[in-house]
């Protein structure tokens, strides 16, 4: 008598377990494939290139031989590396001294300014490549890292003002009092007293800032000219194979993967403070 | 020596005026406290003195020279906050040593005065906890140190006590009292809480809506309050107010009726105010004797509050809705329902005219 409904309970219940499964296993393939892909497809040497393969059958490292073999992609990523971490100092060092300024500093204006941040991080990308181009041009910085320096950083700044505005807004205004009655001026009140403080919003508008800068396309192609000055991303569509007809799928892959994997560990570090910097402005702390 | 003189003192913030036209002199080594209800420009007045705000208008001299302009870092105090504010990625001994460092003091002093100045506040056992692992009572402590530990001439305080529960608010009143005591330093103390006034303060300095007032010992605020805002304020529980009208008055007396206890001759001035108008009668809880009913002086008893070493009578009034209370040493024999006649103590109660303001004891030249 009483063993038909629990068994019923039971059948429910293990029932949403595997749908659950189910669910996440969807979005696990669904999301991680194409990189798995990239992976498996690296790693095959290019006689196996065009069978269809969901497993591991071989590996060849041949394709990353080639790719670090040339002097240009090894170039690329120096350049890009150069290029993500100024605009990661150059974003942080603004963002925090304007995030002080906007969120701390009353004056007239403060959120019209604020909004006019916002709003320039609205823009696609194209609408503004002539112009910058012309004001890179201007500055003599075509072909030059410090063009994509200026040009990433003018899309990473309004993010990072905002979230580091958000973030400074909440740490208590009496903390501040605390310091200048200490004698702290203005500048050793943000870099003794909010820095340590905002080491997770910081974490996170820096990481991001970068992997933006890493990834970025669109500018990358059109502001550099020669091999010398490329970055990754162009590195890679520029890769060229035996003939005009052959696509070097081997070496794009294994190029992709070796510039996605640095990405995948930084974020795996930064995780838990990246969530936490995302999720300040949500609930005071 | 560090005194503070505070001469027409204006702040205003955009069109709302804080503080009116303030006056006010602080004495070397006094400890003052500011009371006032929430609103009354207490914590800014506080904040002025301390150069977190500017002055709109008036001068203010710190140990005689005029600070209107100086930064705090230059005016030589140091202020305990509400909320502690303590730095939360630095231990207690950097907490304390930090306004050392930004003024540059060399490494021995610094180790010195911190260690100094732990010792006085029983702090030298928790040098190397963040504030995170501090209980609220030695948070409040640190946040003491850090103001301390620069030394300065005056030290400010804004409702240090008002995040503590209530038995460790009456151990760190203590503590600070005892502080003052040892150290002599000019302090400055604001709270809403007329007891930690009472108990702390050499001067009470009473504000409301942006005026001072009345300034004096806590002896001559509980016992002559110049106004009738000030009597209330001050005594726990608040002073009974009866409406009164004045009857006749002369040189030397005056005549009062009041409903249901009648009429009462005081030897008050009652100045300009004439015949027939408005006053009000205040008597402390403990000069508000009860004996039996008689005619019309009959008040019905509401609540009797037991606490132990006193009992608390509170009586329907005759006029205006807030209870009036009878406080005595316990036991008492009053019971709920009874109905009883109000005795004051002629000696010790205080007369308020048309405009609030204490009527002036006349001397009794007859009796000199």
């Amino acid at each position: 008598m009483n063993q038909h409904p629990m068994n019923r309970y039971q059948l429910t219940r293990l029932a949403k377990h595997v749908g659950k499964w189910a669910l996440i296993a969807i979005i696990i393939v669904y999301a991680v494939f194409p990189f798995y892909y990239a992976v498996i497809t690296s790693l095959k040497p290019s006689s196996e290139l065009f069978e269809v393969n969901y497993w591991l059958t071989s590996l060849d490292f041949s394709n990353y031989a080639q790719i670090f073999a040339q002097k240009s992609f090894l170039q690329a990523i120096g350049n890009s590396i150069l290029i993500a971490l100024s605009v990661v100092l150059i974003a942080l060092l603004l963002g925090i001294t304007a995030s002080y300024a906007l969120g701390r500093v009353r004056f007239r204006g403060r959120s019209t300014v604020m909004l006019i941040i916002l709003g320039v991080s609205m823009f696609p990308q194209v609408a503004v490549l002539s112009g910058l181009f012309e004001v890179i041009r201007s500055l003599n910085l075509y072909n030059n890292p410090g063009g994509l320096i200026l040009s990433y950083t003018i899309f990473t700044l309004p993010f990072t003002v905002w979230v580091l505005t958000t973030f400074m807004r909440q740490l208590p205004m009496e903390l501040e009092e605390a310091a200048i009655m200490d004698g702290a001026t203005p500048w050793e009140t943000i870099t003794k007293v909010f820095l340590p403080l905002m080491w997770p919003a910081m974490a996170t508008t820096g990481l991001l800032a970068f992997i933006a800068a890493w990834n970025e396309f669109l500018f990358a192609l059109t502001f550099t000219l020669t091999n010398s000055e490329r970055t990754v991303p162009v590195a890679i569509a520029l890769i060229s194979g035996g003939s005009q007809h052959e696509l070097p799928w081997g070496p794009i892959m294994a190029a992709s993967v070796t510039v996605t994997i640095p990405l995948v560990i930084l974020v795996m570090i930064f995780q838990r403070r990246i969530v936490s910097g995302l999720t300040a402005g949500a609930v005071k702390g | 020596m560090t005194s503070v003189t505070l001469s027409k003192i204006n702040k205003t913030f955009g069109s709302t005026h804080i503080i009116k036209d303030l006056d006010l002199k602080i004495g070397s080594g006094e400890f003052v406290v500011f009371v006032g209800p929430s609103g009354c420009g207490k914590s800014t007045l506080l904040r002025l003195i301390a150069g977190l705000e500017s002055i709109t208008a008036g001068e203010m001299h710190i140990a005689g020279d005029l600070v209107n302009d100086l930064p705090p870092r230059e005016r030589g105090v140091g202020m305990v906050f509400q909320s502690y504010a303590l730095y939360p990625h630095m231990t207690v001994y950097e907490n304390m040593a930090f306004g050392l460092k930004l003024a540059k003091t060399d490494k021995e002093s610094v180790e010195q005065r911190v260690m100094e100045t732990a010792r006085i506040l029983q702090l030298e056992e928790l040098l190397h906890r963040k504030p995170k692992a501090l209980s609220g009572g030695q948070r409040q402590r640190v946040a003491m140190g850090r103001a301390m530990a620069r030394e300065p001439k005056i030290l400010l305080f804004d409702e240090p006590l008002s995040n503590l529960d209530a038995s460790l608010r009456v151990q760190m009143r203590n503590e600070i009292a005892r502080l003052h005591h040892r150290l002599g330093s000019t302090m400055v103390y604001v709270t809403h809480d007329q007891v930690e006034a009472m108990t702390l303060a050499d001067k009470i300095v009473v504000l409301r809506d942006g005026r001072i007032e009345q300034v004096g010992s806590p002896q001559t605020l509980y016992q002559a309050p110049a106004t009738r805002f000030v009597a209330g304020f001050i005594g726990s529980p608040t002073m009974n107010f009866l409406p009164a009208e004045l009857l006749s008055s002369d040189a030397n007396n005056c005549r009062i009726t009041t409903a249901g206890i009648g009429e009462l001759g005081l030897p008050r001035d009652a100045g300009s105010e004439r015949v027939g108008s408005r006053l009000m009668l205040g008597v402390r809880p403990e000069h508000l004797c009860l004996e039996e009913a008689r005619g019309d002086n009959a008040f019905e008893i509401v609540n009797v509050e037991y606490l132990g070493n006193e009992v608390y009578v509170y009586l329907d009034p005759k006029v205006g809705d807030s209870l009036l209370i009878h406080r005595s040493e316990a036991p008492s024999q009053w019971k709920i329902g009874q109905r009883v006649a109000l005795v004051p103590d002629l000696e010790h109660v205080h007369l308020f005219d048309s405009q609030d303001r204490a009527l002036s004891l006349t001397r009794q030249r007859q009796a000199a």
